[in-house]
């Protein structure tokens, strides 16, 4: 196959990680019907503290935790605001994501634009000579193969276990989720606070590998926003979150070629719309009746996965507070 | 399993809603517990399921004093409730319903889950498949999968939470059979919490009365209806009468004339009617057979796909809702909350929606409006309360002091769903009151006493079909579930 073709594919998953990582770690949020919607802003400031952290101690380990701390700390802010005080979830959200990403700039300003540590690419023995998809998934960094593991974690947790039963349940119906023994407030900081460790480790991700090193304004602005709208687009399921990564990333690499080829004239601000456009299509398309049509054709054994897959409702209690009696 | 509680007491606020209850069932009886809305029925029932903690009392089982809190480590005593809107989750299958709750490690084990699931479904014949989603299930479904699963559980005492209402006769059936069949054969004590006097005769070994926070008494069944009523409200209340309404040459106020309506899942084509002043027409039928989308019409809701729709002498097909309320024409939703009052806004606020038509709200005339109506349409609660912490007769009764005093018409979708004897008489007091100056009113019910005692005149639909009995007064209760049920042939009338 093209040399060039899978050098692009592998820069796709490459670019995609960390939208991979900020929107399974906001899906495990969701699904306990909390949104965090301070990501943008948290994934900035935990990239700064991630890539200083990993220049001052001369080690990225310490980077990575560093920077997956401040995402818990942040998410834990909107938990407390919106569980606690009883204020609302997405207020609170909002004025943190611009209180982080304006603290991250004034905080970081001595570190813009200086070299620092870098995680670098670690090829998987063995299943890299995989024609392909060896070169393409994995020839890559930690970052990446890590958000290969959250993908299908969270997926067995959410849908395999019985703790997986009660987290969702806890967003979807928080009374039934109570009678049948949860504590649903305390699991809710527990999924807020580890869906923000995971938005910290999307801010690692960028610092210390995909656009590695920190500068003001932050190269990564707006992908917090990005990552919000995947996990509508995935339908809050984690293998639709993560072609809903891999798409978008992949519709950005494309707009950069068609940008450097010469003879093509399509306006940048065009291209960098399409994948919002192709975002509104595809949910007016899983949305509503149309799936349950569709599935109602397929032979039965596929019909239970597939409406799983497609379905669009967000949990039903997202957003909402729940005070046991 | 025998169950005692003794000296049960829990307050809100200033409401006493249990006082010193101390009552004891014993397994293998079918208990119903009987009073009017508010008697703390429900309060005794959670506290026992642990959804509510006691304020003072006891509960022992066995004879051994039990102290559980949460309804989790109340179904590890043995005591599960089954709550009126089944507590599932919406997006999960029957199976991950089934398996959410109990015991087991880490995994979910969906073999054993569906073998155990579909077992106990056997048992009892119901029926529920394993990866069905709980969105597209029936609420007596949905109370089938609740009960298997508490079952499950080893669950030895079980309440029911008004399971009658919203399921259908065949559904109501397989539950009881289920209920008689747990308390003879596993020697299970089964709770009944219900209103329908009719379930509790029909199923119960004895009953414990509550009035006003307190226990009444009980009584071992087979009891009257009159006996039971005398006992919820201290007094027997003597049967409605109804007043013969002398209809000759009273003015038509509303008249249908070939009307096809066209809804999800029912068409009712050709339908004409005429309704005079002072008229009653009650509308039965299974929800969704056609009667609320009439009802709809009637008040320009719903736009016909052909036919007219006169009021009072006048053509208003297709005209908005706005030109049939300016006719003086009321309706009134079945769903209080969701269609018929603004939930989040106060008495005051409703009452001002209705008497302060200019650009500015004058509060203090709005309050003193409001302090008149709630004395006058027997509304308890404060002005300055939100409407959604009224209990169901108290919505009712404000949705009728919101409707125009004297209107020529009104649509009222089972304007006593879910109230107590008491507050429904109080209700049918005031619609008489009204027909009696001349109102007609077309209504719709689930329950056939109403029907037959109130209405002149009763159409029955099925599935979009109408049959029409021209004499209500001699319809009976066993015809009119016939026709509901669809044996329109053979019967007698239009």
């Amino acid at each position: 196959m093209n040399e060039e073709l899978i050098r692009t594919l592998n820069s796709i998953v490459a670019s995609a990680t960390p939208l991979v990582i900020a929107s399974i770690g906001e899906t495990i949020t969701e699904r306990a019907g909390v949104v965090n919607l301070s990501l943008d802003g948290s994934i900035i400031l935990s990239a700064m503290v991630g890539f200083v952290a990993a220049l001052a101690s001369g080690s990225p380990l310490v980077g990575v935790l560093a920077a997956m701390f401040i995402g818990a700390l942040i998410a834990l802010i909107v938990a407390f605001g919106g569980i606690t005080l009883r204020q609302d979830q997405v207020a609170v959200g909002f004025v943190l994501t611009l209180l982080a990403a304006d603290l991250a700039q004034f905080l970081g300003q001595s570190y813009s634009r200086i070299p620092g540590p870098q995680v670098l690419n670690t090829s998987l023995p063995l299943l890299e000579q995989i024609p392909v998809i060896g070169p393409v998934f994995f020839r890559q960094s930690i970052f990446v193969y890590i958000s290969y593991l959250l993908v299908f974690g969270a997926w067995y947790w959410l849908f395999r276990t019985r703790p997986g039963l009660a987290h969702r349940a806890v967003g979807e119906r928080p009374e039934t989720a109570f009678a049948r023994g949860a504590r649903v407030n305390l699991l809710r900081y527990l999924y807020t606070g580890l869906g923000g460790a995971l938005v910290g480790l999307a801010g690692a991700a960028y610092s210390l590998s995909v656009k590695a090193g920190w500068s003001t304004p932050p190269s990564m602005a707006g992908d917090g926003w990005i990552a919000l709208a995947i996990v509508i687009f995935g339908g809050w399921h984690p293998f639709r979150v993560v072609l809903g990564a891999y798409l978008f990333a992949g519709l950005r690499v494309l707009a950069n070629i068609i940008q450097r080829t010469p003879d093509v004239s399509i306006p940048v601000v065009l291209l960098n719309g399409v994948p919002w456009a192709l975002m509104i299509v595809t949910l007016l398309l899983v949305s509503g009746g149309t799936v349950e049509r569709l599935v109602r054709v397929l032979p039965r054994p596929a019909q239970k996965w597939t409406r799983n897959f497609l379905r669009s409702d967000p949990p039903a209690a997202l957003g909402t507070r729940f005070e046991p009696e | 399993m025998d169950i005692e509680l003794q000296h049960i007491h829990k307050h809100f606020g200033p409401v006493h809603a249990n006082n010193d209850i101390s009552l004891s069932f014993r397994g293998g009886r079918i208990v119903g517990i009987l009073g009017e809305n508010g008697a703390g029925k429900s309060t005794l029932m959670k506290i026992l399921s642990g959804f509510q903690p006691m304020d003072g009392g006891e509960i022992r089982i066995n004879g051994a004093r039990a102290a559980y809190t949460g309804p989790q480590a109340a179904i590890r005593h043995g005591i599960g409730m089954l709550q009126q809107d089944p507590l599932d989750v919406a997006a999960f299958t029957v199976l991950e319903n089934f398996i959410y709750g109990q015991a087991g490690g880490l995994t979910l084990k969906r073999r054993e889950g569906r073998a155990r699931l579909e077992q106990i479904c056997r048992r009892f014949g119901f029926s529920l498949e394993a990866d069905t989603p709980i969105a597209q299930l029936s609420i007596g479904q949905r109370q089938q999968l609740e009960i298997v699963r508490l079952l499950s559980q080893g669950v030895k005492t079980l309440i029911l939470d008004e399971p009658t209402t919203g399921i259908s006769a065949e559904q109501k059936t397989i539950l009881f059979n289920a209920l008689r069949d747990l308390a003879a054969r596993d020697g299970m004590c089964i709770l009944l919490v219900s209103h329908k006097l009719e379930d509790v005769i029909a199923l119960c070994d004895e009953v414990a009365v509550l009035r006003g926070g307190r226990l009444v008494g009980t009584r071992d069944m087979p009891a009257t209806t009159g006996e039971l009523v005398a006992m919820m409200f201290g007094q027997e209340l003597p049967p409605q009468t109804r007043q013969p309404l002398n209809l000759e040459g009273a003015e038509t106020v509303l008249a249908l004339e070939n009307l096809t309506l066209r809804g999800k899942r029912v068409i009712v084509e050709n339908l004409s009617l005429r309704v005079r002043a002072g008229e009653i027409v009650g509308l039965a039928g299974l929800d969704g057979s056609g009667q609320e989308m009439l009802l709809r019409a009637c008040v320009g809701l719903l736009k016909p796909v052909s036919g007219r729709v006169i009021v009072g002498g006048e053509t208003l097909t297709g005209a908005p809702y706005r030109t049939f309320l300016a006719r003086v024409v009321a309706f009134g939703a079945a769903g209080r909350l969701e269609e018929g009052l603004v939930a989040g806004l106060t008495l005051t606020e409703h009452i001002a929606l209705v008497t302060e038509t200019g650009a500015l709200v004058d509060w203090s005339r709005a309050r003193c409006h409001t302090q008149e109506r709630l004395r006058q349409y027997n509304v308890r609660g404060r002005p300055e309360s939100r409407v959604e912490t009224l209990s169901g007769g108290n919505q009712q009764r404000l949705l009728m002091a919101l409707m125009p005093a004297c209107p020529l018409l009104m649509a009222l979708e089972q304007p006593t769903r879910g109230l107590d004897v008491d507050s429904a008489r109080w209700i049918w007091q005031q619609l008489l009151a009204r027909r009696a100056n001349g109102t007609a009113i077309l209504f719709s019910s689930a329950e056939l006493d109403e029907l037959t005692a109130y209405s002149d005149r009763i159409l029955v639909f099925y599935a979009g079909r109408i049959f029409e009995i021209p004499d209500a007064s001699r319809a009976s209760v066993d015809e009119l579930g016939r026709l509901i049920g669809g044996h329109f042939d053979g019967a007698a009338g239009a």
